[in-house]
């Protein structure tokens, strides 16, 4: 039994998910390398995108691919840390816009 | 940033044949990734046998100006290996003799070879198609004596093609040594003033981009139009072709991987990328490589596992073009470099 729920060795075996469900497996998998094909956006510009969430969705092997990725499309490490801030903006963003349904709340019930 | 050669620091892996046996163990040895010989067996190739002889690459020598992370030639100063005037005379007789259209220099850096130029000079009058001098730019600025270069390749019409790892400071300096960005910078900027790399001229400058770290080049002709645009707006150069050219896991660049813990899940990388169609035109199958003191190697990375020629021919004492094109190319699991993705060879991407 593995001791970490994580381990970096199951990226590699992202594809076995289509074992239990090919014709899922095929509609995804063929679905997502369309979405990263060049298009009104370019690859470099989906793939900082990519990254951008990974990190949104603090998925480690989203975050290990895109990083790599990166690297190999010659993105460098500031465009990938302004993009990460990116995430971190509207994440941050998510949580305090709510400030305002707390502060109508706050002043609604108070005299 | 390394100082020394692997071989002046007397590290294990200057050894080839430990650099071998790393390559075998371990994971292919375990049987969790085929080797490459097996790999090739599932395409119906039993074995890499040469076409027609087309590139005579001559390594003239292992000392640089500059000692980079990734090199596969573990060139440096401290390097003395240096190919005989006898052997260049040697060179100039195959060149004569056969139909090899396409000369290649490399080294180390091969300008500083005391023969350089009565050897280019030479080479250049027996009008091969393709006279190419793997230049690592920095060399044009190390010494006011190769400050005229530029214009010694110009009269020669050689073809140049030099190393920029990339169109930034930070990445090219940390793999190829402080300073090295701002020096290839001048030296291209030198190179185009005297005619190369420009739209309206017929002399070639193509850079050579090596990933500046454990991970695979990716799609040249992006890569392509980035170093383009970011050199012509930061500097105002211009070039004609970027080759990508992915690190082979040997000599430094198998050091590095080993010591920042990265070998195994880079070959994982190199074997998942395998492309059947770049066995196609792997450079060896038109390639013959010659070491300084005249061994013949199927690719300058052999050469540099000392992996000879299987053939009774094996140097150029002995050359027997026939006898040597019937032989079976040397294979190792660093074979699988110029295989990943779009393929690897000295001129960039084959697929």
């Amino acid at each position: 039994m593995k001791t970490n729920y994580y381990q970096s060795q199951d990226l590699k075996k992202f594809k076995n998910i289509s074992d239990w469900s090919p014709e899922l497996g095929k509609k995804f998998f063929d679905y997502y390398n369309s979405v990263f094909e060049e298009g009104a956006l370019t690859a470099r510009e989906k793939s900082l995108i990519a990254l951008a969430v990974a990190h949104t969705v603090q998925c480690p092997y989203c975050i290990d691919a895109y990083t790599q990725e990166g690297l190999q499309r010659g993105i460098d490490k500031a465009e990938m840390m302004e993009a990460v801030h990116v995430a971190g903006a509207i994440r941050g963003g998510a949580s305090l816009v709510h400030g305002v349904q707390m502060m109508e709340g706050y002043n609604k019930r108070s005299m | 940033m390394p100082q020394k050669s692997l071989k002046a620091q007397k590290s294990i892996l200057a050894s080839t044949q430990k650099q071998l046996d790393l390559l075998s163990n371990g994971i292919f040895a375990s049987g969790e990734l085929p080797q490459f010989s097996e790999r090739i067996a599932d395409q119906g190739s039993s074995s890499l046998r040469p076409k027609k002889l087309e590139i005579l690459q001559m390594n003239i020598g292992y000392m640089c100006n500059q000692v980079c992370a990734h090199c596969h030639v573990d060139a440096g100063p401290d390097r003395k290996e240096m190919m005989t005037r006898a052997t260049l005379e040697k060179c100039l007789k195959l060149i004569e003799t056969t139909a090899v259209h396409t000369l290649d220099l490399t080294g180390g850096a091969p300008e500083m070879h005391p023969d350089f130029r009565w050897f280019v000079e030479r080479a250049a009058a027996l009008g091969v198609q393709d006279f190419i001098v793997r230049s690592n730019l920095t060399i044009i600025r190390a010494n006011k004596k190769y400050n005229d270069l530029p214009q010694f390749f110009k009269a020669h019409h050689i073809h140049v093609v030099s190393s920029l790892p990339f169109y930034k400071k930070e990445k090219t300096d940390r793999q190829r040594g402080d300073g090295v960005f701002k020096k290839s910078i001048e030296a291209i900027q030198m190179l185009n003033a005297v005619g190369y790399g420009q739209p309206d001229s017929d002399l070639l400058l193509d850079l050579v981009y090596n990933p500046s770290g454990a991970f695979l080049p990716g799609d040249q002709q992006a890569l392509e139009n980035d170093f383009k645009k970011a050199l012509k707006a930061d500097f105002d150069i211009d070039f004609n072709q970027l080759f990508t050219i992915t690190n082979m896991p040997i000599s430094r660049f198998l050091d590095y991987l080993v010591a920042s813990e990265n070998y195994e899940d880079y070959m994982y990388a190199l074997v998942e990328s395998y492309n059947p169609a770049a066995l196609e035109n792997v450079m060896c199958t038109n390639t013959l490589s010659v070491r300084w003191d005249g061994y013949l190697y199927d690719c300058d990375f052999n050469q540099m596992l000392d992996l000879k020629v299987d053939s009774p021919v094996q140097h150029l004492d002995d050359f027997n073009e026939a006898q040597l094109q019937d032989r079976t190319i040397c294979i190792s699991q660093h074979c699988y470099g110029c295989t990943a993705g779009a393929g690897s060879s000295c001129q960039g991407s084959v697929v």
